[in-house]
């Protein structure tokens, strides 16, 4: 997964849990649901436009709120393949690694001038993110995190390695 | 170093942190909320078979309590299985209350403890000089199983409060001050020390919510340096005492920002958004609701605020005034000392202690085109019932005299 390619969608600042993912379907537990309300309090049509492989990019704070993983089990399931945003909420970051949905932070991300619709290409080991507009360069993830999210989230690596996974 | 970062470097066996520097670190305390069952699943995922520390794990129904479904009460169930079959001894089942109040009560939380909960507002903690922080479940499963977590060592930025408040204005108008002048995104990553002359002329319990809010900017953890205050409050509620951990002379701080609140007048957080912060609006605002409880704003001090504007009156007409005491502890003390009747001539209705209506899990759920007047944190659409009901953020006093007058109004135009 170095290269990752897909059309871009774009959010604002402080898109909150609740925007991810609605309060009032918390209750659900399978993922196949929990995908089909992505980003609906954002944009309750983004799950009818979105396909698998776009990536989501957004301002500062993605993620802030609650600590409620099923923000990144909607995004993940639903097939959002990286998430870039100016800055990113700490429990949604750790949530995310832990699930293995790709998350890069690119502070100045806000100046590309990106629309929905571009096509947008993250280059995650060079620390690359290029679209119609420019492109931006960011510090590549470290290794171990990169290894916990290309094997898609901690699980099987933690039953393997225990606390050892986190390097 | 800071004091955080001494208490992160003893959990993790160093002598020396710094910033940025990521750590294995022992918890000291994990705690699990009803919203959770997530966490045992998880645990089983992950290969868990044996809690690692049952004495330093801790399971709150709190955000369905008593369970007013029969999804929650299957979860409080299989949670109560869980903690049987692992012997996990602290079990705080339906009404003892919210999570942090419930955890700042137990004793097991002082200064330079780790705490860990699968809750954001575990921010709390900090007024008690301790280390506390909030994560999801696969986090919490693998402290389950490990008894550890990881952690990057925080930059610590530093707010501070000087003055003397003017009567009315509680630690709520000041934090939302904050919050609106800085920002909800003013501490990502970081996490925030609160000081100057009022925090230390503060009851614990305000400073409670000092910390409670530092996360509505984004911190990581929030702290106040432990002093006399801090220490009464420990002892009351059994806290055995341990090494204190201070900050060296010298520190620096990530930023400073100061506020002189001797002239700040009540604040409110305008529907929709924690940041957007105003003082009380001049315009007429009727008010359907007012709900005065949760882990920022349901303490003794919030409730006895409320029954000294009640004393003797009654609740607007049209006006539904929602009382929930953070804790059982909380509750019973405002038995004792005559609030909870106070509350209740004046036609107050009170419920379990638990979150109540602040996730809009029900006791108190908004219909569409209703306002809210809330001592809670949280106001985005949606945050207590429909998305089309606009909620406000005040502090315990105005949201007293709002439920007298049955309009948005501060205690200070009473
Ligand atoms: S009272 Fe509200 S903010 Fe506090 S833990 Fe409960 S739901 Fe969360």
């Amino acid at each position: 997964m170095n290269i990752i390619r897909g059309r871009v969608f774009t959010f604002g600042n402080n898109i909150d849990t609740d925007q991810i993912y609605p309060g009032r379907y918390l209750e659900l537990t399978e993922h196949d649901e929990i995908a089909a309300h992505v980003m609906e309090g954002a944009d309750p049509s983004f799950a009818s436009k979105m396909k698998r492989g776009d990536i989501i990019a957004a301002g500062t704070n993605f993620g802030c709120g609650s600590s409620r993983e099923h923000a990144v089990i909607t995004l993940k399931n639903s097939g959002v393949a990286a998430v870039v945003a100016r800055s990113f909420a700490r429990i949604f970051f750790r949530n995310a690694v832990n699930l293995g949905l790709l998350v890069v932070e690119i502070p100045d991300l806000g100046d590309l001038g990106l629309r929905d619709g571009d096509e947008g290409e993250l280059d995650v080991l060079r620390g690359v993110f290029a679209a119609p507009g420019g492109s931006r360069t960011f510090a590549p993830l470290p290794p171990h995190v990169l290894a916990i999210i290309e094997a898609g989230g901690i699980f099987r690596l933690f039953r393997e390695k225990g606390a050892g996974v986190f390097g | 170093m800071h004091a955080l970062e001494k208490t992160l470097a003893r959990a993790s066996g160093k002598t020396q942190v710094s910033a940025g520097e990521i750590v294995l670190a022992e918890v000291d305390l994990a705690e699990v909320n009803d919203l959770y069952l997530q966490v045992i699943k998880s645990f089983r995922e992950l290969g868990g078979e044996k809690v690692r520390h049952p004495e330093k794990t801790s399971f709150v129904f709190d955000h369905y309590s008593p369970a007013p479904t029969i999804k929650a009460a299957d979860n409080h169930k299989k949670m109560r299985e869980f903690c049987a079959g692992q012997g996990i001894p602290h079990l705080f089942d339906i009404g003892e209350g919210v999570c942090h109040q419930v955890l700042t009560e137990s004793g097991m939380v002082g200064p330079g403890t780790i705490v860990v909960e699968t809750d954001s507002h575990t921010t709390t903690m900090g007024a008690l000089g301790a280390f506390g922080t909030g994560v999801g479940a696969t986090d919490m499963a693998t402290i389950l199983i490990t008894g550890k977590l990881w952690f990057k060592v925080p930059r610590v930025m530093n707010i501070v409060f000087e003055g003397t408040p003017p009567k009315g204005v509680m630690a709520k108008d000041m934090i939302l001050h904050a919050i609106g002048d800085l920002r909800q995104d003013a501490a990502i990553y970081k996490a925030v020390e609160f000081s100057g002359g009022a925090v230390r002329e503060m009851a614990q319990e305000e400073r409670f919510v000092l910390c409670n809010m530092a996360v509505e900017m984004g911190a990581k953890a929030a702290f106040i340096a432990p002093d006399g205050t801090t220490l009464e409050y420990l002892s009351r509620y059994g806290w055995k005492g341990g090494e204190i951990p201070a900050t060296d002379p010298g520190y620096e701080y990530d930023s400073v920002v100061r506020y002189d609140v001797s002239s700040l007048t009540p604040r409110v957080a305008l529907p929709g958004s924690v940041d957007a912060v105003s003082a009380i609006p001049g315009e007429k605002i009727t008010v359907d609701q007012v709900f005065l409880g949760t882990c920022t704003g349901g303490r003794l001090n919030d409730i006895r605020t409320a029954a000294e504007i009640l004393a003797g009156k009654r609740v607007a007409p049209g006006t539904r005034f929602v009382v929930i005491p953070a804790s059982r502890r909380i509750f019973q003390d405002a038995l004792l000392a005559g609030y909870i009747e106070t509350l209740v001539n004046a036609g107050a209705v009170l419920s379990t202690p638990g979150c109540g209506p602040c996730l809009g899990a029900h006791e108190g759920i908004l219909a569409p085109g209703e306002t809210c007047v809330t001592t809670s944190s949280r106001n985005f659409p949606g945050r207590m019932g429909s998305t089309e009901a606009d909620i406000y953020i005040a502090s315990p006093a105005t949201a007293a005299a709002t439920a007298l007058m049955g309009r948005l109004c501060g205690a200070d135009s009473l």
